[in-house]
């Protein structure tokens, strides 16, 4: 066999592996911009998956289910953004009780679906470019979602760079009482961030169910709203950084396990620690600038804002 | 099932359930019997057949006992006050489903004399604890004869866990199985280091089909990998529970893991007074392990696969008998003898035909 046989096919399921974590962090990164932290995305991942993935088999629409998932992930956001933004609760507690929660209530939804198989999202097909080799399958032959995690971590980018409303999320989270002496609308910025994060967690959530592992199973994402909620921070809130991180982490996580399968002799375990390794390795050492990481960082993370009345 | 449910949805924590309920009718006469299980019963794998054995005692036995089960109980300290609240709220017999729960388990055990416990996969015994566990390898010895006949690439894709005995036992006997029929297969081994990941486990098996596996068998605990196989156009095998349904036209078979019979006939043992402390040790004879039918095979191969079936449960096969060579060609077990219990149960190494090195 050559290497491009096996080069291709590989790449195919780096993408895969890496899109639900591209998209939870992308999300992240935009909450976390705003100065909230949110650590409940593996919650809001399962019930987006839970519920994609009833939608789809209910109504047999995997558009339905993909804009379904992403507004149950808001839903959750929301439940998240009142506690911390209006009733003032701590951040960092109520997140990881929406993770509880959202484990829960997933495997409430989804008693009835066990068992069942969905059909994969279908891939997009272009005569003539889809067939070409190698390239071809890679960048014209995923699902929709895979574009869709490209278009929003570059729309992000743009976003956070060159649109005053970008700016002005950017200030919320750095300094929230300057933003509020500006007349900027603290809280109603913090909420719309975090049901973005909220939206796009539903659709990480929503691409495991559909489309990497067509089936629904209690606890299926089986921790990558950690690693996601990781890389926005190792990748310094940068989004460049996060779509490199994203896919270093899903592509060692696959590379190692064809390293296995060629008999490549490397204790398991260790391989199996490789790709957390590698990533944060990679992250830190080209983030170590202290400066810039100030720079980065959202001054307000995790702060209560009360607004002067 | 839907009141442990709903507890967790408000508490964030699978307990107590039926067990408050069960506190309000102590003098009542059904007998009650607890489950502890490691993961959620939703898994479609390990838990969920406990779970369809905990429903068999309550279709079997009426009114006559009450069941109860916490979920998702993780291995170590919170076991021990989950089995310690189950036993202290009137459960006469209590099932322990994972090989974690096992000092736990005795060191409730010997708090409450009169209370019977069942430790599932653990070695440790007293008077009123008792272990079991399933030849679950009868089974794998089986899929491996039916791979070693549909594979045309001769690679059989194993998706496994972490390098623990029941594990490797589980290879070993795939490979044997295989060979038996087909000299010339291999068996290369993906570890994901996880019991349940859908999309890890998935991933491992799209490596082995990009290497060339045409065969995919898994000892993890998501139906992932034969999906994966179902959409890659290849053949594989369903895990612990029948998984037909999410690969109608890919699953061989499944190895199925029934409690069923167990745990009817133990609670049974409880109520008339008969119960007594023993080690369990089941395969297909005793229906501990099952077969879910042989399909997407020429009838031929159904054939064998069944004849082996029958050997096997017939007593007159053991999976392990010699001659059995290890990956360094050395003979492990002679030509016509069996490998013991004692050596099944601590297996360590690979016989020849396995890929790669058993990580240590």
């Amino acid at each position: 066999m050559n290497g491009f046989d096996i080069l291709a096919p590989a790449i195919l399921t780096v993408i895969t592996a890496s899109t639900p974590l591209l998209f939870a962090a992308t999300g992240e990164l935009v909450t976390e911009k705003s100065g909230v932290l949110n650590l409940g995305l593996e919650g809001m991942m399962l019930v987006g998956a839970v519920i994609a993935f009833a939608t789809a088999s209910v109504t047999g629409s995997a558009s339905l289910a993909i804009v379904a998932a992403a507004a149950a992930g808001a839903g959750m956001a929301l439940l998240f953004a009142f506690l911390t933004l209006t009733l003032m609760a701590n951040q960092v507690a109520t997140g990881l009780a929406l993770t509880i929660f959202g484990v829960g209530l997933s495997a409430l939804i989804g008693a009835d679906f066990v068992g069942y198989a969905l059909k994969p999202l279908p891939q997009l097909d272009i005569p003539g470019l889809s067939q070409a080799p190698i390239i071809g399958p890679i960048v014209f032959g995923q699902d929709f979602l895979v574009y869709l995690s490209f278009a929003a971590l570059i729309g992000v980018s743009w976003f956070l760079k060159r649109l005053r409303g970008g700016l002005i999320l950017k200030a919320v989270g750095e300094s929230h009482d300057s933003a509020h002496a500006l007349g900027y609308s603290v809280i109603r910025i913090r909420y719309l961030a975090t049901l973005f994060g909220g939206a796009m967690s539903g659709l990480a959530g929503a691409y495991l169910s559909l489309s990497y592992t067509p089936l629904w199973t209690e606890g299926m994402t089986a921790g990558r709203g950690w690693i996601a909620l990781a890389l926005v921070v190792f990748a310094t809130w940068r989004p460049g950084r996060v779509l490199l991180g994203a896919y270093m982490f899903g592509g060692i996580t696959i590379l190692q396990l064809h390293a296995q399968g060629m008999g490549i002799e490397i204790s398991s375990q260790f391989m199996a620690m490789l790709p957390y390794l590698a990533t944060i390795l990679v992250l830190v050492l080209i983030s170590r600038d202290k400066t810039k990481i100030r720079l980065n960082a959202p001054a307000c993370i995790g702060r209560m804002f009360r607004p002067a009345k | 099932m839907n009141t442990a449910r709903f507890k967790r949805l408000a508490m964030g924590a699978a307990l107590v359930g039926g067990m408050l309920l069960g506190a309000a009718m102590a003098q009542a006469e059904p007998m009650k019997v607890g489950f502890v299980y490691v993961g959620p019963v939703g898994d479609h794998g390990w838990s969920y057949q406990h779970d369809q054995g905990r429903q068999a005692i309550e279709k079997a036995l009426g009114d006559k006992v009450q069941t109860t089960f916490v979920e998702s109980v993780p291995e170590g300290a919170d076991a021990e006050r989950v089995i310690t609240k189950l036993a202290k709220s009137g459960h006469k017999l209590i099932f322990t489903t994972s090989f974690g729960y096992m000092n736990p388990t005795i060191k409730v055990a010997k708090r409450f004399p009169k209370v019977k416990f069942e430790h599932a996969t653990g070695y440790k015994r007293s008077k009123n604890v008792s272990t079991y566990v399933a030849r679950f390898y009868e089974g794998r010895y089986i899929a491996g004869v039916i791979a070693g006949r549909m594979t045309k690439s001769n690679i059989i894709g194993y998706v496994a866990s972490f390098p623990i005995p029941e594990v490797v036992r589980g290879i070993n006997a795939t490979l044997l199985g295989a060979r038996s029929v087909n000299p010339n297969v291999t068996i290369k081994v993906v570890w994901v280091s996880s019991w349940y990941d859908p999309g890890k486990e998935g991933d491992a098996a799209k490596a082995l089909i990009d290497q060339g596996a045409d065969i995919i068998t898994q000892h993890t605990d998501s139906p992932a990998p034969l999906q994966v196989a179902a959409n890659r156009g290849v053949k594989g095998f369903g895990q612990a529970s029948d998984m037909i349904k999410f690969a109608p036209k890919a699953q061989l078979t499944a190895i199925v893991d029934d409690w069923r019979n167990y745990y009817i006939s133990r609670t049974k043992a409880v109520m008339d007074g008969t119960w007594k402390s023993s080690a369990t040790w089941d395969g297909i004879k005793q229906g501990m392990v099952g077969m879910a039918p042989y399909t997407n095979m020429p009838a031929e191969v159904a054939k064998q696969a069944r004849e082996t079936e029958e050997r096997i449960s017939s007593g007159k096969f053991h999976p392990f008998t010699g001659p059995i060579k290890d990956q360094s060609g050395k003979v492990v077990v002679k030509s016509g003898e069996v490998l013991d219990d004692g050596k099944l149960a601590v297996m360590n190494w690979y016989v020849e035909g396995v890929e790669g090195k058993l990580p240590k």
